[in-house]
């Protein structure tokens, strides 16, 4: 953007990691799913994500609820999701067949001209207005503008908020992250291109989903307080086990992390020569943490460039971006609240299954279908999302699945489907 | 490594888009060839072959008419669809990221200028 605008930079990035590294030491920690709306705008700007960097492709979704689980499909049979590991891997890779997407991303700006640093920032400061980094056994450098691209997961936002500016670092919640090495073959035989999502009546589970990545199984856990206990109690849930093959155990070791997620944006993410980006600044609640960073990249590079870097210009070109994700957000939490009513009773999360079931006979009217999602993939704003769940349609075809549901028996009910998958087996 | 390819796969010779539909995406290749026909007069006339990175039918994206052209893949090819409400509700959030096509309709505007300039030339 900048060259296109004919402005001359240099950039410095600073990048303690190693992408080419497995395990903990080259990873993000992150559930790596890269959203279709996020797959589609960086086709436009010209980044391809190769099939050596995207390790499955995502066409459709399995929503499991206690009562069942419905299959639902993209209208273009097309996949537009990808799943990606930030790192080069999770611990006890057997083999490296795919790159990491953070590298590759770092490759792509090292071959546009940004000069790559290596080594942790373990100083900061403010030197006549103008930030100054540091690494450890290297000399500290001044700069013009510094982006704050770290995460929550860090202590150098400790650092900046010593600085005596404004900024606060932002809410976080904790989640849990696991990887399961099962092969590539039984990824695509137990979970082919779908991503599973479960809305299950389990006590601090908000959200999980489990996500076919190359030769792993990636099961990430949202709620409060989720330990130990509370994940292997998932794991071992009916509609858990579906997805692995079958006598599949958790081995005792693995790769797994509660890395904590962005909640609630941060208080000011920007003064005079700083602004801070993702996780860092604004994100999206639960989801498309990635295309987030991305979109604030972009508002804080448009304004850099095309406004200047003093706190004034970021106040008025880039806060906004920030705040549509965080107004977006309570209207994300809205929806949630709802999806944890559907939890609660068996009666709505039969009415739920049952309308999507119907919906996916069909060729067109897929009106719970596409607002499921669009909740699960990140694909619309949570604002899109509640004004379709309006639709007069809409609401008269839930309220007379939900009255169906209400007066039918419970047991014996299944879900309405063309489609039954073979029980995977292990065959290793 | 395919189980990571996005997008979708045509065989060659399988037409991707059709010279009068009404188009509501474009496409941008992600690996192979097509090629752009255009059929008027029951002549067939190729115009252009697009590779790994382009793309193609933006036109539907910024107007209210039918596809100008066919599309067809030259080898196995895969294309990712980007919506037009997709794309244009991005533009509206972040009207740089319409640059790169509007620099590549600039770039074909150019080439379609030069092949009239010397087509008038050899006249």
């Amino acid at each position: 953007m900048a060259r296109r605008a004919g402005l001359e930079i240099s950039l410095d990035i600073f990048e303690r990691r190693d992408f080419s590294t497995v395990g903990p030491g080259g990873c993000n920690m992150c559930g790596g799913i890269i959203s279709e709306s996020l797959v589609q705008t960086l086709a436009t700007e010209g980044i391809n994500l190769p099939p050596t960097v995207v390790e499955r492709g995502i066409d459709s979704y399995v929503l499991h609820m206690d009562e069942g689980s419905v299959h639902i499909e993209t209208p273009l049979h097309e996949k537009r999701i990808g799943s990606v590991h930030r790192g080069a891997g999770p611990r006890g890779l057997r083999e490296k067949k795919w790159g990491s997407f953070d590298g590759h991303l770092l490759d792509l700006a090292v071959g546009n001209g940004a000069n790559l640093i290596r080594g942790r920032v373990d100083e900061i400061v403010l030197s006549d207005g103008k930030p100054t980094l540091g690494v450890k056994g290297g000399e500290a450098s001044s700069y013009d503008l510094l982006t704050v691209a770290t995460g929550v997961n860090t202590s150098t936002l400790k650092i900046i908020e010593n600085l005596g500016i404004p900024y606060r670092s932002p809410k976080t919640t904790a989640t849990y992250i696991s990887e399961y090495y099962i092969g590539n073959d039984l990824v695509e035989k137990t979970l082919g291109s779908s991503m599973h999502v479960f809305l299950l009546a389990m006590d601090r589970v908000e959200f999980a989903a489990i996500i076919p990545k190359g030769d792993f199984i990636s099961v990430c856990i949202l709620g409060h307080g989720i330990d130990d206990k509370v994940f292997h109690s998932f794991l071992g849930h009916p509609s858990v086990r579906t997805c692995f093959p079958e006598g599949w155990a958790p081995p005792p070791d693995h790769c797994h992390c509660a890395p904590r997620m962005n909640v609630r944006g941060a208080v000011q993410p920007y003064g005079d020569r700083i602004v801070f980006i993702g996780d860092a600044g604004a994100s999206r609640l639960y989801k498309d943490g990635i295309g987030a960073a991305y979109r604030t990249a972009k508002a804080a590079a448009n304004t850099a460039v095309f406004e200047g870097i003093s706190s004034a210009a970021f106040k008025k070109h880039y806060a906004p971006a920030c705040r549509r994700l965080e107004f977006d957000n309570s209207i994300g939490k809205a929806v949630f609240l709802v999806t944890k009513e559907l939890q609660r009773r068996g009666f709505e999360r039969r009415a739920v299954l049952t309308m999507t079931a119907k919906e996916q006979l069909k060729a067109s009217g897929r009106r719970m279908s596409t607002v499921l999602w669009d909740t699960f993939t990140g694909s619309s704003s949570y604002r899109e999302i509640f004004i379709r769940s309006l639709h007069p349609f809409f609401l008269g075809t839930l309220f007379r699945e939900l009255a169906a549901a209400l007066v039918s028996r419970a047991d014996g009910w299944t879900v309405p489907s063309p489609k039954k998958s073979p029980p995977a087996e292990v065959s290793q | 490594m395919e189980s990571g390819a996005l997008g979708k796969t045509y065989e060659p010779g399988e037409v991707i888009v059709r010279q009068g539909e009404v188009g509501d995406c474009m496409f941008v290749i992600q690996s192979g060839r097509v090629e752009v026909v255009h059929t008027g007069d029951g002549r067939e006339v190729q115009l252009a072959i697009r590779g790994e990175g382009d793309f193609f039918g933006e036109m539907s994206v910024f107007e209210r008419e039918v596809r100008m052209a066919t599309v067809r893949a030259l080898d196995p090819v895969r294309v990712l669809t980007v919506d037009k409400k997709n794309l244009l509700k991005r533009f509206r959030e972040d009207p740089s990221l319409a640059f790169r096509i509007v620099e590549n309709m600039s770039h074909r505007i150019r080439e379609l200028s030069e092949r009239v300039a010397s087509a008038g030339t050899t006249e």
